[in-house]
Order: C-alpha cells, then structure tokens, then sequence
C-alpha cells in the first residue's frame, strides 16, 4: 500500500522525523473493516459500559453525574471546547505557518518556533491555573489554555508540509509565469495539504484529550464526570468518565484519519 | 542549418545587452556584461564548465533572476522592466527535474499557461490533445493520467508539451535531459530535433556535456566564468578551429571524432568498389576484383540489395554457388547515418568498410577510412579558411574605418 509522504524530495528537511501524524497506519488500511472497524469497537465498549453501569445500583452521589441528561450536556460541552479551540488553532497556526516560510520571514521563524514549543512545553494544567488567577474562569480560559497548547503541531506541520514541496516543482510554475500567490495557492498549499491535515488531527485529538481539565476552571466538558468521581471517591463515575473521554478521543481520531484521506489532493 | 528565420537577420529573437548579475555578498559577478543575438529558429546551446554561470544567464533571459544592469530584448522589445510573470508565460521553460505538478493531471499540467491566458475550454482539450501526440504520448491513454504514473522520458515528454503550450516562439531549456538514462536520453534528443524541424522555436539550451551540445546545438556559446563567451559559433567551427586553449581544453581530446557526429553519410562521395550480380560467373567476378584495386567483391542479388562479400582468395580456392561463398554483408549503414555511426560499423567489418543501403535496402556504394578520413581533413579545412576570411573582413572594415 502506498504510503502518504512527501511526494518527491525529503533531503533538507530535519524537522520532518518530528510531524505528527498517522497517516500511514490509517491509509494503510483503507478497507471497508479499516473504516467501519473501529467505530463498531467503540459502539461495543460503550454499550458494555452502559450494560454494566446499568445493572448497578447507583446511589445518589453516583447518580448526579451518570444520568443521560449530565452526560450529554458534558458531551456537548466538550465538544464545543475541542472543536472551538481546534478552529483557533487553524486559524491562527495556518496562516502563521505560511507566513514565517516565506522568504523573508527566516529571521522571525526561531522565536516564533521556540514560542509555539513553550506553548506545548508548559502543563495546560498550569496555564489554566494562571488564566484563572489573573484573567477569569469559564470557557473562554480554558480555549486560550487548549489552543496554546495544540498550536505546535499544526505550525510545525503547515511548515514541514509547505517546506517539503519539491523547489523544481515551484520553479516550473514561476517559470511558466505563474505569480507567486498562485503557486501558494495552486502548487504549495495543496501539496502541503496531506502534512497540514495529519497536524490538525493531532491537535484535535489533543484537545479532545487535554479538555478533560477544563472542569477545573468550570468550563465543564467529560472531565466534570471524572473529577466528580475523584472528588467523591465514586469508582463507576470515573469509569464511565473515563470510557467516554477515550471513546470520543478515539472516534475524533478517527473521523479525522478518514477526512484527511478524502481531503488529499489525487496523484500523491 | 537554420531556413527562413522568423525575424530579419539583423533583427535576431534575444538580444541581451551588457547584461550582469551580481549576486549580493559575492565579490565577482555571476554574469559579466553578456553581449549575445540569438537568432530565430535556432537552438543555441550555452555550455561551459559547472559554476560558470550558464544557468544564470538562461534564467537572466526570463527573469527569475533579476538582472543587476544590462538589457534584454525579445523579439526587439526592450523586456528588463516589463511584468516578469507576464514575460514568462511567453517563455517556454524545460528544467531537468521537469517539474510536473504532482496534483494535476498530465492534461492539467499542460493547460497551466493557456488557463492563466483565458483560453476557453474547448480550445485548451484541442492544444493538450495536439501538444501530447506532437510529443509521442497517446492522449487518451495520458491525459488523464498523474505524473508519478510516468516513466522519467514520458515526465520530460509532458514537460517539454507543457512548455510548447502556449506556443511560444522561445524556449529555456536547463539540462533538459540530464537526468535521464543514456538510451532514453539518446531517443529523446533525437525525437526532439525531429520537432524543432516542425516547431522552429528559438531555444536556448543549457548542458554541461559538451557532446550533447555538439548534438543539439545549431550554435553553441562556451562559457568561461563569469559567463564570458570563449567562443560563439557554429558546432563545425568551434571543434574545427577553437577559439583558444579554454575551448580546445573543454572539448577535450578527439574533437575529430566529435566532429563525426556533425556529418551524414549523405553528405559525403561514396568510394568504388567493384561489385558484381551474385548471377553471374565466377570468371566475371574475378574480372570485376582484378579490375580494381580492393582486395573484396560485393555481390548484390536482382534487386540490387548485398548479398554476399567475396574475397579473391574464397573465389579461388572454393567451389560451390556464388550465393554460399564469403560473408553475408555486414556493416549496413543507410545515408541519414551519421559518420560516427558509420565509423563504428566499419570498425567492426572484415574488408573496414560500411556498405550504405537505402531505406528499401537497395545498394548505394560503400564507404571507407579514405573517405571519412577525407571528410574530417575537410571540414577542418572550411571552417579554418571561413575564420580566416571573417578575420580579414574585420580587418579590412578596420582599415577601412581608419
């Protein structure tokens, strides 16, 4: 099976070994089962979930948090942060990613890359701690604290992605008379697509992942069930907690691997 | 060489003036007051030792290096200022790596330049369809198809179609076949000459192998560093009287044999020898062998194509039919052959001679050492005694002047 890298001329590019991603294990298999499998797992561990939790006697402590109306709403709250926070994270990380690989960005590039890698460097646990003691508490904290966090892969990504593009490619086009925007647009940036999208999914999954500790600062989300859990000693909350937040984290992954897959541009 | 010129001789497709680039931070100049014509329908192979700056200067022509001073002009148009995209797009442009979008299907790839002009639709499918057959590549089959599904010629095909898209009357070409395999690569200039014949675009032509240049070039510019041009002339001229030791050095040693590559067997008189009807009777042989001065008889069938080579002695010791004796003929040459080939095929025959057939195999005479030989002493001598006469030209305009 073809695997998804570069398409021509890897030499020169040192940050390429770092790239987040899982492309290859997900093209690898492509299959019907490849794409159905995983979602019918998922589906299966959380019905065995709800079976066991289902049987349980659940006291009232237990039953605040593991009832359909909280768990839904934490769902969506969750949600919400991830995916907010993972638009930001595009938004900003994208457009800063073409800009400092544009040539005469190369004095900017290295404290801008030290920034993003103290962003991912410092516990997001830290930082909503601050946000919380200095700004506020709440959604849009615990936002500020996610995107800090996932920006680097994207970043790095947009920039090994772009990098990475074979220069003859880019001389043929200006060549050919081709100005230097429509070679970003119609040359670079769709050849870096398959890089820039395997950095998105990280990110995503990241925040999916790391917005469990938005509870900390109330701004609800899955980690709402598990710190309930912890705080009252309830072993069945944490579980269920627990479960879900992988489940999702997994299913997100998953849904991004396909997406990636059908955003690549054909003949790579 | 070149037939009807588009522009008036003294109106040539480029003309680049004092042109210089000076790289920043770089003490000498890349390019050093380049004065160079370029007239139209030719190829002009700028060759030149690595880091001589000949790939500079081709990118000088179509500005995707500026130049620090100096003046280009295409087809006389002074074009150093003009939009350098918009130049571009009337500028075919052939890099080794060809550079095919990856993304873009073969036809996409080609209708690059015409979408950036508006062509319609309709009009682009017609020119990619055209351009790839032009090429030797079946459109249905490759139209559609991506570039990593090409072989390294097919990539170099589609890019030189690419190139030709928007008809433009120049064309750049860096290396164009320098990475690709010796066999492929021998095809590839051939077929390409083949279309300069149909196409007759003014090409500037980049290598670094100097008998590659020999090849393609109608003239070749030998570049010094600092691109200063050692000599600008015609292939023969060059290797039959090199400017100075620089040139004479980077042609290298058997410029003779280089030179071989420049005729065809056509282009020189065929030597006699005696031949005779593999019909006739062995005393009518012996007669043709001892009325000439060749060791060797040709024998030809009724439709005049060889059949068998005798010997005086086969002729004399064996018996049995004419039509088993000697040798079957061998080192066949046709007249497009050039006299490298033919001295190749005459190395390896028993008599040192190549026997030239036409196209239907019919016997047209035979060449030998004597006559390439000959051929070589020749061309030295015309292209010395044409330097010779422009040289007293020039000083006689001089004296004139004075």
């Amino acid at each position: 099976m073809v695997l998804a890298g570069p398409p021509e001329d890897q030499g020169g590019v040192d940050a390429l070994s770092l790239v987040a991603g899982g492309t290859d294990i997900f093209r690898r298999s492509r299959g019907v089962l490849g794409l159905v499998g995983l979602p019918i797992a998922l589906a299966a561990a959380v019905a065995v979930l709800f079976l066991w939790v289902g049987n349980k006697q659940l006291d009232s402590i237990e039953q605040r948090r593991v009832n359909p109306e909280f768990i839904t709403n934490a769902l969506a709250e969750h949600m919400a942060l991830a995916f907010t926070s993972t638009i930001l994270v595009i938004l900003i990380a994208v457009p800063l990613g073409i800009i400092l690989t544009r040539p005469g960005a190369r004095a900017v590039m290295p404290p801008v890359i030290t920034l993003a890698n103290m962003g991912q460097a410092v516990p997001s646990i830290g930082v909503l701690v601050l946000l919380a003691l200095v700004w506020d508490i709440g959604f849009w904290p615990a936002i500020v604290a996610l995107v800090a966090y996932a920006i680097l892969p994207v970043l790095r990504n947009t920039m090994v992605g772009l990098q990475q593009v074979d220069a003859s490619v880019i001389e043929a086009g200006r060549g050919m008379g081709m100005t230097k925007g429509a070679v970003l647009r119609e040359i670079e940036l769709p050849l870096a697509v398959p890089v820039i999208l395997a950095g998105v999914r990280t990110a995503l999954v990241i925040n999916v992942g790391t917005a469990t500790l938005a509870t900390f600062v109330n701004a609800g989300g899955l980690g709402d069930i598990i710190n309930g859990g912890l705080v009252a000693n309830k072993q069945t909350v944490i579980v269920v907690g627990s479960v879900l937040t992988a489940a999702v984290a997994m299913f997100i992954d998953h849904l991004g691997g396909i997406a990636e897959s059908r955003l690549s541009p054909k003949g790579l | 060489m070149t037939t009807a010129p588009a522009a008036a001789p003294t109106d040539p497709m480029i003309r680049l003036e004092r042109l210089t680039k000076t790289f920043p931070g770089q003490a000498r100049p890349a390019v050093e007051a380049l004065d160079m014509d370029i007239a139209a329908g030719e190829i002009v192979v700028l060759v030149g030792p690595s880091g001589c700056g000949k790939t500079t200067t081709m990118r000088l022509i179509n500005r995707l290096i500026e130049p620090t001073s100096g003046r280009i002009f295409l087809e006389g148009d002074e074009v150093t200022k003009v939009n350098p995209d918009q130049l571009r797009r009337r500028i075919g442009y052939v890099i080794q790596q060809v550079g095919l979008f990856p993304h873009q299907t073969i036809a996409d790839n080609i209708a690059t330049v015409p979408r950036m002009l508006g062509w319609d639709e309709q009009r682009i499918r017609a020119r990619v369809d055209e351009l790839l057959a032009l090429v030797g590549l079946e459109p249905a089959t490759y139209r559609g198809r991506y570039p990593k599904h090409l072989s390294g010629g097919q990539r170099q095909r589609a890019g030189v179609a690419r190139a030709l898209s928007a008809d433009p009357p120049v064309m750049l070409m860096d290396e164009p076949f320098g990475a690709i395999d010796p066999i492929t690569r021998d095809r590839l200039q051939n077929e390409f000459l083949r279309l300069q014949e149909t196409i007759r675009k003014t090409i500037i032509f980049v290598t670094h192998d100097i008998d590659e240049a020999i090849k393609m070039g109608d003239r070749l510019a030998i570049l010094r560093e600092g691109s200063k041009i050692a000599q600008y002339d015609t292939p023969e001229r060059i290797l039959s009287a090199p400017a100075d030791d620089f040139v004479a050095d980077f042609i290298g040693a058997g410029a003779s044999l280089k030179r071989l590559n420049l005729s065809r067997v056509r282009d020189v008189e065929l030597s006699d020898w005696p031949v005779a009807s593999v019909d006739s009777s062995r005393a009518e042989v012996l007669a043709a062998l001892r009325a000439s001065d060749k060791g060797a008889v040709l024998l030809l069938d009724a439709e005049r194509r060889p059949a068998r080579w005798v010997s005086g002695r086969e002729l004399q010791r064996e018996d049995g039919p004419l039509s088993e004796m000697g040798l079957p003929p061998e080192a066949l040459v046709q007249p497009n052959a050039t006299l490298s080939d033919a001295l190749n095929e005459m190395l390896k025959s028993r008599y040192g001679c190549a026997t030239v057939i036409d196209g239907a195999g019919v016997y047209q005479g035979n060449l030998d050492f004597a006559t390439v030989s000959a051929a070589i002493q020749e061309m030295r001598r015309d292209a010395r005694d044409r330097s010779r006469a422009e040289a007293d030209e020039v000083h006689a305009a001089g004296e004139a002047g004075a």
